[in-house]
Order: structure tokens, then C-alpha cells, then sequence
């Protein structure tokens, strides 16, 4: 344990080799637009978004292609000027290579930039409110990788009356370095971008976590922010995972969220460095995000580094660009090797929240036979949120998924420390993966029934009421048929008796 | 006719006192463990327990009738919830839970009679005469009454399709 650990008392998280290096020293490259995009329409935590253009039509580089549905979501727009060529489903980045509705874009080359978009000189005098709308309106969502929409957490924090802004250049995932190429390259706009979220969120002060692996990251930020007294930036220890939200918080601020509570309630928001360029970029020139830095790296990469991809390019052409693969890869991740998603193919589209691909070689994605929990309570120790991975692993293996939910299953931030620790190679962030997604399908399949019991109640009312109303309709009929008879039964008896009368009174005359 | 209208609503009001009266003072006391077990089945009467409804099925199931595996749209949930209810051993070996399902129209073979549309327990099946009917999956329960009613076999059950949001990873294979 060394004297920063010592000195924050970090006693969980792991250290692994961070093989970031030699890809953060090399200069970013900018990727060509491909002939053809793939932006998929899931792009954000949320409802996907709905599309807004039709086939065959031509947009410019920047044009909305699709509005949010629904509060959580957001807009995605053209990475590129060209024609919508189809609109349809493609394979997800995503392990279960299920499809998503995306937007196929059509390149036409010039890759020309909108003319609609508004550039704002001084975004400072505009309200908050107006700054969140412009957020919204450029699409931007968290790039660390939860792509939660940054416009809706901006004006939560308003709403939360947060204090202090947190940003998150922890970049704790090993390979990953396309933060810290970010913050050495363009510290100037990522600062301006945290001084218009403070802004926009109310905040009074902003600290910058880096961790002190990325020393020109911490200097060209420090630089950057020098003029501006509100934000701050703080090196914390190399450790993983603290490039997740809670335990940044815990680390730069002291303070601890409290389970199923929001960083808002301690008065603290956390945006991603990437998060704040992009802010920059969509206030000072009216930029949407269609375009993001990410990792290229991995063992099996030939020329490891920094890339500019636009959103919706394959990830076969990023690797392609990289300068292909020494080797076939033995496998293909997006994100980090600890919480990224493993890709079932390279013919799937880069997403506003991917910070990497990695395709990584055999030794590097080793695959271990999973022998019996001898109970060291490694995992224990190394669980950031202070769980107990080997007995809610135990519950899950046994199929009692409320049992492992009663230990805190629903706080585990899916890190991977304890799975990485354990000596005996238990996939333990495997079985909490999939309990987490037993329990949401369960709870689903409570909320189907009630739904079902209540239209078959409504079906039973519905023809119970129609019955009544048919009675009721028919007793009615036949009242009125009833009283038409009796009065057609008086008038003939009226008649007739008149009839009778008149009888007599003419039999009578001649007498 | 106002002698025959005033004498018909005299009579109706009156009678209709009497049930009522009738109704708060000779109820039949429901079995607070029959309707403890119905708030457990599906609720959507389809009748594939062979029982009358699931008031009928919860009735057999107290009185010991019917064993907890007995609602096959149920699935193992509701036979586990039911078998923790009546504090019974189960055996879920003859359950073939096989997940959710759904109704689903074959378009080439609807012709549009709305007999599944009346037998649907929740309105899940949109139609009119001479159109082709369709199942708003949403309010399908998979309890396949439709099925029978169908005259030309245009209705399958099928599995419900795994969409992203609703994918689960699936468990680690046991070492």
C-alpha cells in the first residue's frame, strides 16, 4: 500500500497493469469518413431515439436525424453529409449481437458541415436553461460510457441545487488513454466546456479528478484552468475503479452516496471530461456529437493510438485504419477490458459512448476453468462498494436471485474487481450480470400480470356493463311497446265505444 | 302508458331495494385463503387448468383439489408462489415453462371472423369482421384461449422475440 492509498484509506479497488502506454503517446489521428454509417438509434441510456428522416433523403453533416423519445433519450444527427440510404435494423455493439433500428448514411464525400447550425459567441450570457436546451439539442450525452443524456443531468442539478461539479479524467479502465490524449491535446476547450456546466448546472466550483498516472494530462489541465479560479484539478491515486461516479465522489470530496441515492442528493454532479469538450463544442459552435476520440488498442492491434471516429463507422474499418490486426484476435471489446462490452463481430457501428476498441491477442483474453470458491474473501476485500461478491455469487448459483438482491446485488456497479482477484477464476461480475438482468425480466413479468389482471377485470366490467345496458335497452323497448299497446287498446276501445254511441244514437233517430 | 312506466319503475326500485338489502345481509362469506391464491393466478379465466376461471382454480387449490402446478401460463412463478402460499412440497419436473409467450396472427390465413377478438380475457386482439386481425403484444398474456377458437389454425403461440433492452445475460456455465 502506498502513501496515497494510505492517505485516502483506499483499501478496495485493484491496481492492474494499465498497458496504456504506448497508445497515449501517440498523436491522435483522424479517421476518414467511410462510404457508409451505421448510426444506430440507441445510442443513449433511454428510449431509442425516433428517426426523422425518410430514405433517399439528402442531409448535410449535422443534420437531426432523430428526435428523442421520452424524457431520457436524445437527438442523433448526420456524422456526415450524404443520402439516408435505408433505415432498418443492424447488429448492436453488444454481446448478444441482437439488432437495433439504425440509420445507414450513404457518404457522398465532402463531408460539408450543416449551414443551420448556430455558433454562439459569448454562451456566458445566455440562462441556463438555454445552455441545457442547446445541450439537448446537439445530442450530447455522457461519454465515459453510461451515455446518460447530459442535457436532462445539467438541469437536474439545477433542480437538486448542486454545489459542486465534479469532472471525471480518472480514465481508470487499463488500454483506455483517449481521455487523457483529450485533456493533454485540448485542456483549453475542456475547461471552457466545465466553466458553461457550471454555468448551466448552478454549481459554485469544479474539481477535475485525474489520476496521477497521466502526469501530462494533470499539467496541460492545470495550465489550462489557471486563469479560472472555480475549477480545480486534483490527482488522485491510480486505482481502479475510481473512474466511477461514487467512488470519485468519495475520493475528491469525502462524502459517501448512500445506496439507491443520486450523486445529486449530497449536492454533486459527475461529467465526463469528453462530456464537457463536447459541451464546447455544441455552445461555441453549435456542434452536435457526431464524431468522438477513442482508444485503439490491444495486443492484436498493429499500430496501437488515439483516433478521431465519426459515429456509425464499422468498427472492421477503425481497426482497418489502425493499421489492421498482427493477429486474428481472440477478442473484441468496446470500452475498457474491465466494463466494456465484448463484441460478437467487428461489423457493428461505433457509439457516442465507446472510448475504445480493443481486440485483444490469445494470452490477453486467457479464458480460465472456474474451480471452487475457497473463500479468501479476496473479492471481498477488493469490492469498491463494499459487497460481498462471494455469497450473493452463491445465492445466484443456487438460483436465489432475491437472496443475492437482500446482500446489495443492486448496488454492485458491475466493476469486475472481484472477478479479477479471484484465484479460483470465478466469473463472479458474470453471475451478477446476469442476476441483475433475471431480476429486471422478473420484476417486468410482475408488472405484465398485474397489467393482464387488469384488463381482464376491465374485459369482465366491460361485459358485464354491455349485459345491463342490453337489458336495460330491452326492458325499455318493451315498456314502450307495452304502453303503445295499451293506448292503441284504449283509443279502439274509445272508438268503438263512440262507434257504439254513434250505433245508438243512429238506431234511435228513426224512432 | 304513464300508469304502465310509473308501475314498471315502482316495481323495478322495489325489487331492486330488496336485492340489495338481500345482498348486504346474506353474502356469502368468500374464503379469505381462496382470494389470498386468486391475487396469485394470472386472473385472465382461460380455463387451461380446467377449471371454472381462476376463482374456480383458487377454490380447488384450498380445498386441496388441484396441485400448485396446475395454471400453465402461470409458469414455475406462480406454481412456486402458489406452493409457498399453501406451505406444499413442489415439484416443478412436469412444468414445461419454456418462458413467456405470444399470440401471433398469420396474416395469410386470418379471414377476419373476430372469434379470437370475443374470447380474448384481455382485449388483446384487435379486429373487425372481414379485416385481418392483429395481437397488441403488450396485453397478450400467452394463454392461447384464441387458439381454439380459431377456425382456420391462423393463430400460433410463439416465444416471446428477445429485444435488447430485455436481454439477459445468460448464467455462467456451473464448473
Amino acid at each position: 500500500m502506498g502513501f496515497m492509498e494510505k492517505f485516502f484509506g483506499l483499501s478496495w479497488g485493484i491496481h492492474p497493469e494499465d498497458h496504456k502506454r504506448p497508445a497515449a503517446d501517440a498523436a491522435v489521428r483522424v479517421m476518414p469518413t467511410p462510404e457508409r454509417l451505421y448510426v444506430s438509434l440507441a445510442q443513449h441510456l433511454g428510449a431509442p431515439a425516433l428517426p426523422a428522416v425518410l430514405v433517399g433523403q439528402k442531409v448535410a453533416k449535422g443534420d437531426l436525424l432523430a428526435n428523442p423519445r421520452g424524457p431520457v433519450s436524445a437527438a442523433i444527427h448526420a456524422p456526415t453529409s450524404g443520402l439516408v440510404a435505408a433505415i432498418g435494423e443492424i447488429p448492436a455493439p453488444h454481446p448478444s449481437g441482437l439488432p437495433v433500428l439504425a440509420v445507414t448514411l450513404e457518404a457522398d464525400g465532402q463531408d460539408a458541415w450543416s449551414e443551420a447550425l448556430a455558433a454562439c459567441a459569448d454562451p456566458f450570457a445566455l440562462p441556463p436553461d438555454e445552455i441545457s436546451r442547446r445541450v439537448a439539442a446537439a445530442g450530447v450525452v455522457g461519454m465515459g460510457g453510461a451515455t446518460f443524456p447530459s442535457a436532462l443531468k445539467l438541469a437536474s442539478s439545477r433542480k437538486a441545487k448542486v454545489t459542486t461539479l465534479i469532472v471525471n479524467g480518472g480514465e481508470c479502465e487499463p488500454y483506455l488513454s483517449c481521455d487523457d490524449r483529450l485533456m493533454r491535446d485540448e485542456a483549453g476547450a475542456i475547461v471552457d466546456g466545465i466553466r458553461l456546466m457550471l454555468h448551466a448546472s448552478g454549481a459554485k466550483e469544479a474539481i477535475a479528478g485525474i489520476e496521477d498516472n497521466k502526469p501530462e494530462a494533470i499539467a496541460a489541465m492545470r495550465q489550462a484552468a489557471a486563469v479560472h479560479g472555480e475549477v480545480r484539478v486534483c490527482p488522485i491515486p491510480a486505482r481502479y475503479p475510481l473512474g466511477s461516479e461514487k467512488q470519485l465522489i468519495l475520493v475528491l470530496t469525502g462524502k459517501e452516496i448512500p445506496a439507491g441515492r443520486l450523486p445529486g442528493d449530497a449536492g454533486v454532479v459527475v461529467h465526463n471530461v469528453g462530456t464537457a469538450k463536447a459541451v464546447h463544442e455544441a455552445l461555441r459552435f453549435g456542434r452536435p456529437l457526431v464524431s468522438r476520440l477513442l482508444t485503439v488498442n490491444g495486443g492484436a492491434v498493429r499500430n496501437p493510438g488515439n483516433i478521431v471516429v465519426p459515429v456509425g463507422a464499422l468498427v472492421e474499418d477503425v481497426l482497418a485504419f489502425a493499421g489492421g490486426c498482427a493477429t486474428e484476435p481472440a477478442r473484441l471489446i468496446m470500452g475498457g477490458p474491465m466494463m466494456g462490452l465484448s463484441l460478437p463481430h467487428a461489423r457493428v457501428p461505433v457509439v457516442k459512448g465507446a472510448s475504445g476498441i480493443l481486440a485483444l491477442a490469445g494470452a490477453e483474453a486467457a479464458d480460465h476453468r472456474e474451480e471452487a470458491c475457497i473463500r479468501c474473501v479476496s473479492c471481498v476485500r477488493a469490492c469498491p462498494m463494499g459487497l460481498l461478491p462471494l455469497e450473493m455469487a452463491r445465492h445466484v448459483r443456487g438460483g436465489d436471485l432475491e437472496g443475492a438482491a437482500k446482500l446489495g446485488l443492486r448496488d454492485c456497479i458491475a466493476c469486475g474487481c472481484c472477478a479479477y482477484v479471484c484465484p479460483a477464476h470465478i466469473p463472479l461480475v458474470q453471475y451478477f450480470a446476469h442476476a441483475k438482468g433475471a431480476l429486471a425480466a422478473e420484476e417486468r413479468a410482475r408488472a405484465r400480470a398485474g397489467a393482464a389482471k387488469k384488463l381482464a377485470q376491465a374485459k369482465s366490467e366491460r361485459l358485464a356493463r354491455e349485459a345491463r345496458e342490453k337489458a336495460e335497452l330491452a326492458a325499455r323497448r318493451k315498456a314502450e311497446r307495452e304502453a303503445a299497446r295499451a293506448a292503441e287498446a284504449a283509443s279502439s276501445a274509445r272508438s268503438a265505444k263512440s262507434a257504439a254511441a254513434a250505433e245508438t244514437a243512429a238506431e234511435g233517430t228513426p224512432a | 302508458m304513464i300508469a304502465a312506466s310509473l308501475s314498471l319503475t315502482i316495481l323495478g326500485a322495489a325489487l331492486g331495494l330488496v336485492l340489495g338489502i338481500a345482498g348486504r345481509f346474506l353474502a356469502v362469506e368468500a374464503n379469505a385463503r381462496v382470494a389470498e391464491l386468486e391475487s396469485l393466478l394470472p386472473g385472465t379465466n382461460c380455463g387451461q387448468c380446467g377449471f371454472p376461471g381462476c376463482s374456480g382454480a383458487a377454490a380447488a387449490l384450498a380445498e386441496g383439489h388441484a396441485a400448485p402446478t396446475c395454471c400453465p401460463p402461470g409458469g414455475r412463478a406462480v406454481a412456486r408462489a402458489l406452493a409457498e402460499k399453501l406451505g406444499v412440497s413442489l415439484d416443478l419436473s412436469g412444468v414445461d415453462d419454456e418462458g413467456p409467450k405470444l399470440a401471433v396472427v398469420a396474416e395469410d390465413l386470418c379471414i377476419g371472423c373476430c372469434r379470437c377478438v370475443k374470447s380474448c380475457p384481455t382485449d388483446a386482439i384487435l379486429g373487425a369482421p372481414k379485416q385481418i386481425h392483429n395481437v397488441l403484444r403488450e396485453a397478450c398474456t400467452g394463454c392461447a384461449a384464441c387458439v381454439e377458437q380459431c377456425l382456420t389454425e391462423a393463430i400460433l403461440i410463439q416465444p416471446v422475440p428477445v429485444s435488447l433492452p430485455h436481454w439477459v445475460m445468460p448464467r455462467p456455465a456451473a464448473a
